[in-house]
């Protein structure tokens, strides 16, 4: 997995609550488009006019539209972000876009966990907070660009102001170092054969259904 | 202090500390469905690694497949996919219910019907209604593609526990008002975002007194209350529910599964996290009138003032009108929410009353081929065909609209499904979320209708 340590990079904002992973990517690009094209259809029923990421043009009144947002690498989003459905597609369409990082007060869970399992960092901060921050990136003209240093768990705005966040220290590592979670948890293998064992002296009907 | 259920199935689940508050947790059930599971297998295999433990997973196809009467014109590439996902499923030694096979149907459906799906056992699934499993008593959530690998090759996932929240339902429902409702009502009160970073535990003699189906309804819209667990302690209706099924415990291991189950039900001084409580004796039946869950509503008031202008736009309605009255165009009786035996009694009887309304278009997508046979060995297809209703293939359908069947766009569908986000029954659809008894009453009606004033 890609690793991720510090970051500075143009910030995009995209504050709407509750943007669920529908509206990220649509169920029929999960099953019949490309992963790696997936970003070309991410957020599409709000980025292009006709709701159409084939056949329609960028609509100009969907914020990540914006000229200054051109190249963003990180995105500000709103409350509840990535809510709903559990499909992955709907963070390789935002990595697709070129995010690595995306800041919201709150996220969907399934979908916080999933960005973790594709070198994308999701941080969570208090909602005034983000709303500064994404306020400032939809007043200004031109890019703007944050800082986010996971060592130190902090993201710097641009006057320097630093915003620390929480996060799960082993998603911390596993981001720092590039990990890959199934190859750690196979080195564990003998952990989780003798646990089997013993439940199934303790749970014989778990194994014979 | 005593423990919540919540509490005893995860603690017993742990295999290791991993640091930090992460926990390396067994996977006693992997559900699996033909959209995130058709590529699981090949990526499997390009990582050199295989299925841990095959007898812990089966297979169904249900996102894809279409639900048109008789199979009709399934598109080439639904086909491919469901092809692979047997040969997949062969290949690795997993059990496939294979399109129109006993057991087959929506995985969330089928778990618990074939008796798969046990209390006191984890239970995952690329799916994020997995938490309909909890009815039973199961710690079941939803997992993405890259979990979903680390399931098949490890038998394990790696979590960290989330907080407790126990959501009371006290009273008892009147007449017309179902679990649907229950829960609706439940979003509505504390938000999308408002079971967030908690496993819920529904609890309170109003859940006490819902049978099993019904306690799969409450939750499977847990992770609209932005919980990714929900659960029901289970109880004699658990059990006998249960008993004699398929797949579940028989003999000395049902005797064995039934002890350990009954130790299951949280202690009495077990503390939660956050209690919310929700009085049913008054609700009256809910409906959604926006693109959230959170944004629902009784059925018999004025649409709210909500500064949700573009919610308002897109479900084309005005702030302050009644929502009842709001002609419908379609009508969906289906999905892992709501698609279950009594489901359909519940939408028959007010079937039975009327007729669709001649603008209309309304389906019944029964869960699984157990739950089809099971309501037409009742003649509860006879009382939905002779309505008016389509009487399809059990499915995910209209719900996601992975499969084609879309709602047009702008126009107005009342669903018995779990979303009605932008778009999510087809490109500018517009959803209303509602209990079986409420759809079929618009079905019958040609606009949102209080199912209070149809016999129920």
């Amino acid at each position: 997995m890609q690793k991720f340590t510090t970051l500075t990079a143009p910030a995009a904002a995209y504050l709407k609550p509750n943007v669920d992973t529908d509206l990220v990517i649509r169920v029929e690009r999960c099953s019949r488009t490309p992963r790696e094209r997936l970003g070309d259809y991410a957020f599409e029923m709000a980025r292009f006019t006709g709701g159409n990421g084939d056949s329609g043009a960028p609509d100009p009144a969907f914020p990540l539209n914006r000229p200054q947002f051109a190249g963003a690498g990180i995105l500000v989003g709103g409350v509840n972000f990535g809510c709903g459905s559990s499909r992955e597609m709907a963070v390789w369409a935002i990595a697709g876009m070129g995010f690595r990082c995306v800041i919201a007060p709150s996220f969907g869970e399934i979908f916080y966990g999933n960005c973790f399992q594709n070198g994308l960092l999701a941080i969570r901060l208090p909602q005034a907070v983000v709303e500064a921050l994404g306020g400032a990136l939809l007043a200004a003209a031109s890019p703007v660009s944050l800082t986010v240093d996971l060592a130190r768990q902090v993201v710097i705005a641009p006057g320097g102001a630093e915003h620390r966040f929480e996060i799960d220290p082993l998603r911390k590592t596993g981001l720092l170092e590039g990990l890959d979670p199934i190859g750690l948890t196979l080195r564990r293998e003998a952990e989780i054969a003798a646990w089997q064992a013993a439940d199934r002296a303790r749970r014989p009907w778990i194994y014979n259904a | 202090m005593g423990m919540t259920l919540f509490d005893k199935v995860w603690d017993a689940h742990v295999i290791a500390e991993l640091g930090g508050g992460a926990q390396l947790l067994h996977v006693d059930r992997h559900l699996i469905h033909e959209l995130s599971s058709s590529r699981a297998f090949p990526d499997l295999a390009a990582r050199g690694l295989k299925l841990r433990n095959p007898a812990l997973t089966i297979g169904s196809t249900d996102h894809v497949v279409t639900t048109n009467p008789g199979r009709a014109g399934a598109a080439p590439w639904t086909i491919r996919m469901i092809d692979a996902m047997r040969a997949e499923c062969a290949g690795a030694g997993v059990r496939y219910f294979d399109v129109g096979e006993d057991g087959s149907g929506i995985l969330h459906v089928i778990g618990p019907e074939l008796g798969f799906t046990l209390p006191g056992a984890t239970v995952l699934c690329a799916d994020s209604h997995t938490c309909t499993n909890g009815a039973l008593g199961a710690l079941a959530f939803g997992i993405g593609a890259s979990e979903l690998l680390h399931v098949l090759a490890t038998q394990t996932i790696v979590q960290s526990k989330p907080g407790t929240l126990r959501a009371n339902f006290t009273g008892s429902l009147p007449r017309g008002v179902y679990a649907k409702d229950m829960i609706l009502a439940l979003i509505g009160r504390v938000g999308a975002a408002g079971g967030s970073g908690y496993a819920v535990e529904y609890a309170g003699s109003a859940v006490r007194a819902l049978e099993v189906e019904a306690r799969m309804t409450l939750c499977n819209l847990s992770i609209e209350l932005g919980a990714k667990i929900g659960m029901v302690a289970p109880d004699e209706k658990t059990y006998a529910y249960l008993q004699g099924r398929r797949l579940a415990p028989k003999g000395r291991d049902w005797d064995a599964a039934l002890a350990h189950w009954q130790s299951l039900p949280g202690d009495a001084d077990a503390r939660f996290d956050r209690e919310v409580g929700l009085d049913v004796s008054s609700l009256a039946p809910q409906i959604t009138w926006g693109t959230s869950p959170e944004d629902v509503m009784d059925v018999d008031a004025s649409i709210p003032d909500s500064p949700k202008r573009d919610a308002l736009d897109y479900m084309g309605l005005a702030a302050g009108r009644p929502i009842a009255g709001t002609r419908v165009d379609r009508v969906f009786i289906g999905s892992c929410t709501n698609s279950r035996l009594s489901d359909l009694r519940i939408a028959a009887a007010v079937a039975r009353s009327g007729k669709v309304a001649a603008h209309v278009e309304a389906w019944v997508v029964p869960g699984s081929i157990g739950v089809k046979r099971a309501a037409e060995a009742e003649g509860l297809h006879e009382v939905f065909l002779e309505a008016g209703f389509q009487w399809r293939e059990p499915g995910c359908s209209l719900c996601v609209g992975a499969n084609g069947e879309l709602v047009a766009p702008q126009a107005r569908c009342v669903s018995t499904s779990n979303r009605n986000f932008v778009g999510r029954q087809g490109p500018g659809a517009r959803t209303h979320l509602a209990s079986p008894a409420m759809a079929a009453a618009a079905a019958l009606a040609g606009e949102i209708a209080d199912v209070r004033d149809f016999p129920v």
